[in-house]
């Protein structure tokens, strides 16, 4: 990618998913949040499927805590996340502690699919800034406009997010390893999805990682062999 | 939603987000590096899985495969990037128009 891609890029995923952000704005108003409330879950909160979550318990007339228990579920992947960024994010120095609060699922989609590191870097500020401005945008207009706007995936809103991740994981696919980490974490997802509450799904995908490294240790042996 | 509610999971949220920044280049041993560097393909798909496939805690099959199968056929043609998501979107927009789901 050129120097000017990404950033491009993270402005148009931004607004896509701004776009999403008025939805959970709806959603919010349904559940009966005020638009202080809807606003401090998105600029406090900011990661989408754990706001979903939550509204949508409380929505349905479940418990807070286990609308918190399920939305802290679904943050916990952020932790990997920040994991995977840590080593990008060190060179930001004490601007990583305010910045921690753009590791989402975005960002670091877009910072890990850039080839060179200041890119990379550059990805994961410009993509987390954007979307953290459309997202609350988003919020603030969807309980504004309420259900008025009728059901906004009528306009196949919810594949954006799904498209995004495909056209980012090119380079991830690209070796033996990535290839077996993608394709078991898929399935382990989609088989957990029928017996385990929401956000467990995707922290057992992560247990794809260990045959992924046995491909990764053999490929290594070959090479020294 | 009461306002504690909404603060305990800001704090948590952040917490795991700023866990994982502070925790992460501490980590020496190579093993742990490998397994670090192979959780955006193993997270970003199942993501990718799950948004196509599960709504409400169910496995459904719904007008979004077609926007994945367009995606997936866009990325490989070398569409850019906002092409990818305008096209995934349509073909999710008329798939659901044309079933009538």
């Amino acid at each position: 990618m050129t120097a000017s891609t990404h950033r491009r890029d993270s402005v148009v995923l931004g607004a896509a998913i701004g776009l999403v952000a008025v939805t959970f704005g709806v959603l919010a108003s349904t559940a009966g949040l005020s638009l202080v409330k809807a606003m401090a879950l998105s600029l406090l909160v900011f990661t989408g499927a754990s706001q979903f979550a939550a509204v949508g318990v409380i929505g349905s007339g479940g418990s807070p805590i286990s609308a918190v228990g399920g939305a802290l579920l679904l943050a916990a992947r952020n932790s990997l996340y920040g994991m995977r960024l840590s080593e990008r994010l060190s060179a930001a120095g004490w601007k990583r502690i305010p910045g921690a609060q753009f590791v989402i699922d975005e960002s670091t989609a877009m910072s890990v699919a850039q080839s060179d590191e200041v890119a990379a870097s550059e990805a994961f500020w410009w993509t987390g800034a954007s979307i953290y401005l459309f997202w609350n945008a988003g919020t603030v207009i969807g309980v504004l406009v309420g259900d008025r706007i009728g059901d906004p995936n009528v306009w196949g809103l919810d594949a954006a997010f799904a498209a995004s991740f495909v056209a980012l994981l090119g380079p991830h696919l690209s070796s033996a390893p990535g290839r077996v980490a993608g394709l078991l974490g898929a399935a382990i997802a989609i088989v957990a999805v029928p017996f385990t509450p929401a956000g467990a799904p995707i922290l057992l995908a992560s247990l794809a990682i260990g045959p992924a490294l046995l491909v990764d240790s053999r490929r290594s042996e070959n090479r020294a062999s | 939603m009461s306002w504690f509610a909404i603060l305990v999971l800001a704090a948590g949220a952040y917490f795991f987000k700023l866990a994982g920044v502070l925790v992460g280049n501490r980590i020496t041993n190579d093993l742990v590096q490998r397994s670090v560097s192979l959780i955006p393909p193993a997270l970003f798909c199942a993501l990718i899985a799950l948004q196509t496939f599960e709504r409400d805690t169910e496995l459904v099959i719904d007008a979004r495969v077609s926007g994945l199968v367009v995606a997936a056929v866009a990325t490989w043609r070398r569409v850019p990037f906002v092409g990818v998501i305008v096209l995934a979107m349509i073909a999710t927009a008329m798939t659901r128009w044309f079933a009538g789901t």
